[in-house]
């Protein structure tokens, strides 16, 4: 179950949701705090969404205050890089650089976007952290090729 | 001698994020580096527990972006009021930021993602901190003995045993006391660290002295201590604060130049430092003082050559593109410091930067820069732009300066149509325009270290609040203007007229006004080259 669990990660890895930020966090737990990476992950999702709510309602306001929505956008971007989700790092990026240039459409294509990553990464990582629950306590982290 | 040493174990490190996530991280990764860690959500609240306990933290760990106050701000205010070393830390790691930051005195800028290693190096900045005050306080008054201190400092604390951590707090300087006292300081000196509290009647007892005695190159911090007749208080004292009184009032003289610049084109004549300044002043004693005091900081920019930075972006440091030919033999000219001694007295007693600080910008606008009250920052700004001009003014050292208060003026009047220009709004386009960049970053070396000079305390008593508010800013202002500058003083030539010569020049050489981007940008640099 272990091996199943490893090969999660690696997918992850290797799809790009994670990157190595996501190791540095793993070389972090340690027994004194055994579900380090779990919690900081937990405290991401909780934080972000608040951040992307923020976001939405900017953006549902119509008046696209872009240097407001570009603080936003860097603040979210700060805290994607915590865990090392680095889609959705890249789409902050995307974004950033449509509210410098003035683009309504491509802010809330982008956005649409960075919610669905977002997402799908909350996702992954909520399968990941139970299958590794379930397979006991975890190996040490190994750096995925 | 104690065989004490240097240990980052232990290390008190203050973390300031509002990124909840980035706040345990960083505390986990720092508890890994065996520092003692404290972190803090809010700016306001970190500067709160900072002032709590002046002497509980070792070094301040920041993000740039904070909602209730603007990171660098956080970063002046620490470095100033209590003179830790601050690393700064973004995600962003655009050149202009970075700058801004080493400009504001951080020791480092860290980008985000940040690694174990980068934070297991921190207490580095500590050490470095802690010999360069000792360096700094030996080198400011007293005579010699700053070389051999520096040598033996370094080897006592590079090559000094692992007995003595942070925890146990500044056992590590107990060796300065016998350098101090080898000076024949009577005063039972503490550690270096030991810190004054210079309060109204205190700090009142020294301007005396200060007048008494009257132009700076006399006013050395003996002198000064001996005509304060206070017992317990050390020359090292006084002479850091000397430090601190200097950039003060230079800082003021930038203001008042700025206000009335033509009056100061008369001072242009006068040769450096000298009892001409003095005339027309209110009180010539403090007046030479406060000249001399500002001379001396063109005369410590002027000193440095100027270095590329590290980003490539910049232009040949060495070419005075933006400074006309003839304004080489610019040099300051201070307006009579009328108003210098007056706010100086007003500032008695001195207080923690005000939370109130950027609400109240308005006192301060209005008496040096005539300007419609400004947001806080703008006040910053303007705060900032006199030390710009002065820098300006500094050309025979191939100083990229290149306007005059005149500019200056003109140059704030185009605030009214953006109120908002900050410093925060660094224009990177403005890079290539701005050889005060290469400056700045060579001031930047010496900022880092007189900043750290600077042991500066402030009492917690509050008076007016308003007024205190203006002149801590002001205060404030003038520390980083001194510190980047120093105190060494030099013979400087002038040129009359040199405002009116310079009032077609603009600031970079180019026959327009810069965009408030590049305004503000230039008065960041400003801030810290002047």
């Amino acid at each position: 179950m272990q091996r199943q669990v490893a090969l999660i990660k690696q997918s992850l890895f290797d799809q790009g949701y994670l990157d190595e930020q996501f190791m540095e966090l793993e070389e972090l737990q340690d027994d004194a705090n055994p579900n380090f990476v779990e919690e900081v992950s937990a405290l991401y999702f909780k934080d972000s969404a608040r951040l992307i709510n923020n976001i939405d309602q900017a953006l549902e306001r119509g008046s696209f205050d872009f240097n407001r929505l570009d603080s936003y956008m860097h603040q979210f971007k700060g805290s994607s890089t915590s865990i090392g989700a680095s889609k959705v790092k890249a789409e902050c990026t995307t974004f950033r650089e449509y509210c410098r240039a003035g683009n309504a459409e491509g802010c809330l294509r982008t956005f649409q976007q960075l919610k669905k990553e977002h997402s799908m990464l909350r996702k992954k990582l909520e399968q990941y952290f139970q299958l590794a629950r379930q397979a006991g306590p975890k190996e040490t982290a190994r750096r995925p090729k | 001698m104690e065989k004490s040493g240097f240990s980052p174990v232990g290390l008190r490190v203050l973390v300031v994020d509002d990124d909840p996530t980035w706040l345990k991280i960083l505390e986990k990764m720092l508890k890994k580096c065996s520092y003692e860690v404290t972190t803090c959500g809010l700016a306001r609240e970190a500067l709160r527990l900072l002032r709590e306990r002046k002497d509980g933290y070792d070094i301040v760990i920041s993000d740039v972006n904070m909602p209730d106050m603007d990171g660098f701000k956080l970063l002046e205010h620490v470095g100033l009021e209590l003179d830790l070393p601050v690393i700064m830390m973004s995600v962003d790691g655009e050149t202009s930021r970075v700058m801004k930051g080493v400009q504001h005195g951080a020791c480092d800028y860290l980008l985000k993602p940040i690694r174990m290693k980068e934070l297991k190096i921190i207490w580095q900045h500590v050490l470095r901190k802690k010999l360069q005050e000792v360096r700094d306080i030996e080198g400011c008054g007293y005579e010699g003995g700053g070389d051999w201190i520096t040598r033996y400092d370094e080897a006592h604390f590079l090559g000094g045993g692992e007995d003595v951590s942070f925890g146990k707090k500044r056992k590590d300087f107990d060796f300065e006391k016998k350098l101090l006292q080898d000076e024949s300081d009577p005063s039972p000196s503490s550690s270096k660290k030991a810190r004054v509290v210079w309060s109204v009647e205190l700090h009142q007892k020294f301007v005396n002295a200060v007048n008494q005695i009257g132009c700076d190159h006399k006013a050395g911090p003996k002198k000064i201590l001996d005509l304060m007749n206070v017992p317990w208080l050390t020359r090292e004292n006084v002479a850091s604060h000397l430090q601190k009184y200097r950039l003060y009032l230079s800082r003021l003289e930038k203001g008042k130049e700025l206000k009335c610049y033509s009056g100061g084109v008369k001072n242009m004549d006068s040769s450096p430092k000298d009892a001409e300044v003095n005339s027309g002043y209110q009180s010539p004693g403090k007046s030479s003082y406060v000249f001399s005091g500002g001379n001396s900081l063109i005369q410590k920019v002027t000193e440095i050559d100027p270095k590329p930075l590290a980003s490539a972006s910049l232009s040949d440091p060495n070419t005075d593109v933006i400074m006309p030919p003839k304004t080489k033999k610019t040099r300051i000219g201070f307006d009579p410091p009328i108003s210098s001694s007056s706010a100086f007295d007003s500032l008695l007693p001195w207080n923690d930067v005000p939370e109130t600080l950027e609400s109240k910008p308005v006192l301060y606008e209005n008496s040096f820069l005539q300007q419609p009250p400004l947001p806080s920052q703008s006040s910053y700004v303007a705060n900032s732009v006199p030390s710009l001009m002065e820098e300006e003014m500094k050309s025979p050292y191939e100083t990229p300066a290149g306007g005059s208060s005149v500019n200056v003026d003109e140059f704030l009047m185009p605030q009214d149509k953006n109120p908002s220009v900050t410093l925060q709004d660094l224009d990177p386009s403005a890079i290539s325009n701005l050889k005060l960049q290469e400056f700045s970053s060579n001031v930047t070396n010496n900022t880092e270290a007189i900043l750290r000079s600077l042991n500066w305390e402030i009492p917690e008593s509050h008076h007016s609040a308003s007024l205190d508010t203006d002149l801590d800013l002001i205060w404030l202002q003038g520390e980083r203007f001194l510190a980047n500058t120093g105190l060494q003083f030099q013979d400087y030539s002038s040129s009359p007229s040199l405002l009116s010569e310079l009032s077609p020049h603009l600031w970079y050489g180019n026959e327009r006004l810069p965009d408030p981007d590049e305004y503000s940008f230039m008065v960041d640099q400003g801030l810290f080259i002047s």
